[in-house]
């Protein structure tokens, strides 16, 4: 069974927030506006998270995208009350919308902030209500969701191999962040295929995982090359 | 003890009046206050109906603050029910004789209280109309609760302590439902008999009934204590930063003792105030309590300064940003207020036998229910709005409808305590006259009790 997994690779990204923008579109993001976006309210499945270092005039910026990590020990999943987050077999961290109830608890006990809530019923504004993803289902008010690693796409992929009578080739399925961003910072694909580009990229000595320490073994492999 | 009662030694009879007169005399002030208490409770209930016709996001959270006013009230009220627990079970248990008069008010915080604060769990959920998921019933598509989550035990340890706790309540009223019921008309005489379960008063009827009680007071420690600590493993199962401490569990019931018996010294110096029962609630009681009061506090105080001083000697990158967001930085004016109402100004008031009285007592207590809340507040924001990632970190205000419902529900548990106190004598009448014919026994046959003069009006004044 596939195990899926991405790389971000850190050395690559500038920034764009292309990913970001790509992801709200393919997963029917609610817009929530600028005032509740200035209250912590808007949805970002993937965000550009930037940090600056050094004084000026010596000053750089860094940028990190951070979506879900789907931890293989996600410390999400444990404390739903109506196990509402589970793992699927394929190592996604799944989250199944008509279950929530709403206590936030999974929000509160990811380290990576990743989980975003709905707090009001979502509403488009026109024409963006035009476009919604029909493969995407859309999330009514007061529930979790996050970043499902375009499971829709991933879906489709496995259900055209299997009419077609093969397997999912490696670089066949793509996540909308991954297909919209300019720099090739993200790649997606089987870590249980020695083959893969993913897998390759992820045992390559860059690769570290984010607050590894923390034991919650993620999925995504962020590619750093150490500063001289 | 601040003063020494004048020899007092009512009999049944003007027990049974003084007792039994709030439940049939209504003043207009009591019409008036109910009438407030109403009102608030409704403003509850309309800011909640408003939260569930609009979405949870009527309330001031957000991300990375998912959890706010309502948590932190929950916890409070889930605290403030230690208060029946402890001193009542605990000293039937010890067989403290003061501990007559106090009982029935300390087990009524409890139950209230406990009634009051499991509101907070469901008004806090983004589909609140969906709780009834976490009950563990068969249904066809065989899903059940995560019995992994510590949500899932919060639930059940709460509907344990609430059926304990009600049921704790009930027993030792059922003599006085009795007498109710004998003195009543009209369809309270009925209500009253139901209640009294055809209690008669014989001598068999006496041994079960006390014994039901001390098995009962006995069952309501371990489960009061491991209430709270389960309250406490809401945070302390986590991996949040000054969250996942191991003490969270006698530090959480530390402070749900501390801000229980602070509620119940309110509660009975405006009981004593207000139904005119000085002559049985009596400085001593007060001073007794004030002294296990003083002792939470010392308590509280190295719960807190531990839990802080690890934390800062640790110095781990994601601990020190909460920390200090407390100690100097936006949460210090609520972090310092805390330490204020919760050590330096009960310290002095409880410690200093002058200072010991009841109107001093009454003032400490408040500000230790103040302290309490600001507590579990500062457990939940900081670190809530210091996640791992800096990138994240947030900010929280409540809002309107938040703070109505939270700061309303003062008024839901203060609405059930005043019905109650219409519903049930505050003190329990058969519980003091057996005091009187415990000390009366006690005098006759030359072995005076040591705690013989707290029972009201005992001939022994004390040494």
């Amino acid at each position: 069974m596939a195990q899926w997994a991405m790389t971000v690779d850190l050395d690559r990204c500038t920034g764009c927030e292309a990913c970001v923008v790509a992801c709200h579109a393919e997963n029917n993001l609610p817009i929530v506006g600028d005032e509740q976006a200035a209250m912590g309210r808007s949805h970002q499945w993937i965000r550009v998270e930037r940090y600056w270092e050094g004084e000026f005039p010596n000053i750089r910026a860094r940028f990190m995208p951070v979506m879900c990590q789907q931890c293989d020990a996600a410390p999400c999943e444990p404390v739903c009350p109506v196990n509402a987050t589970y793992h699927t077999p394929e190592g996604l961290n799944a989250q199944v919308y008509n279950r929530c109830v709403g206590t936030r608890f999974c929000a509160n006990n990811c380290p990576y902030t990743v989980r975003y809530f709905t707090w009001f019923t979502p509403e488009w504004p026109s024409p963006l209500n035009e476009q919604l993803n029909p493969d995407v289902s859309i999330r009514t008010s007061g529930i979790m969701e996050k970043c499902t690693f375009c499971v829709q796409r991933i879906r489709r992929a496995q259900d055209t191999a299997k009419d077609e009578e093969r397997g999912v080739r490696d670089g066949e399925i793509q996540p909308a962040c991954a297909q919209a961003c300019p720099a090739k910072v993200l790649v997606f694909g089987d870590l249980s295929d020695p083959e893969s580009r993913v897998s390759q990229l992820a045992h390559s000595r860059r690769g570290f995982r984010l607050l590894e320490e923390l034991g919650t073994r993620p999925r995504v492999v962020y590619l750093k090359e150490a500063d001289a | 003890m601040a003063q020494i009662p004048a020899p007092f030694r009512p009999t049944e009879e003007q027990i049974n009046r003084d007792l039994l007169g709030p439940l049939f005399k209504t003043g207009p002030k009591y019409y008036a206050a109910l009438a407030v208490l109403i009102a608030v409770t409704g403003m509850v209930f309309v800011a909640w109906f408003f939260q569930l016709a609009y979405g949870i996001g009527m309330a001031g959270k957000n991300r990375p603050s998912f959890w706010g006013l309502y948590i932190t009230t929950f916890v409070f009220w889930i605290g403030i029910s230690h208060a029946g627990t402890l001193i009542s079970a605990i000293l039937r248990v010890v067989q403290a004789e003061w501990r007559r008069p106090i009982t029935r008010c300390a087990e009524a915080i409890t139950t209230f209280a406990l009634c009051t604060g499991s509101l907070f769990p469901i008004v806090h959920l983004g589909r609140a109309w969906l709780f009834y998921w976490m009950v563990p019933y068969p249904n066809s598509r065989y899903l059940w609760p995560n019995f992994q989550s510590p949500l899932m035990w919060d639930f059940i340890a709460i509907n344990t302590y609430l059926t304990g706790s009600v049921t704790y309540l009930y027993l030792p009223m059922i003599p006085d439902m009795a007498v109710a019921r004998d003195k009543a008309t009209g369809w309270r005489k009925k209500m009253y008999r139901i209640l009294a379960l055809g209690w008669r008063g014989t001598e068999r009827e006496w041994l079960r009934l006390e014994k039901a009680i001390s098995i009962m007071a006995l069952i309501i420690i371990p489960v009061a204590v491991s209430v709270h600590t389960i309250v406490s493993w809401d945070f302390a199962m986590t991996l949040m930063p000054m969250w996942r401490s191991t003490i969270f569990g006698p530090y959480f019931v530390v402070g749900a003792i501390f801000s229980g018996i602070a509620a119940l010294l309110i509660a009975m110096v405006l009981i004593r105030k207000y139904f005119k029962l000085e002559r049985y609630l009596l400085p001593i009681h007060f001073d007794n309590l004030a002294k296990m009061l003083l002792a939470m506090s010392l308590l509280w105080f190295y719960f807190t300064f531990t839990e802080y001083l690890v934390t800062w000697y640790g110095n781990e990158a994601p601990e020190m940003p909460v920390f200090w967001s407390k100690i100097s930085g936006r949460f210090a004016p609520l972090f310092w207020l805390m330490v204020v109402c919760n050590f330096i100004i009960p310290f002095p008031i409880l410690a200093i036998r002058k200072l010991r009285t009841i109107p001093m007592i009454f003032f400490a207590s408040t500000c230790i229910l103040v302290g309490m809340w600001l507590e579990r507040f500062l457990i939940i924001v900081p670190t809530l709005t210091h996640p791992f990632l800096p990138y994240n970190y947030g900010t929280y205000w409540p809002s309107v409808t938040e703070a109505c419902i939270a700061g309303g529900t003062l008024g839901l548990f203060v609405l059930l305590y005043f019905l109650f106190a219409k519903f049930s004598p505050m003190i329990s009448i058969w519980e003091i006259e057996e005091g009187y014919s415990v000390a009366k026994h006690s005098v006759e046959s030359h072995h005076p009790s040591s705690l013989g003069s707290s029972v009201p009006g005992d001939v022994h004044p004390a040494h």
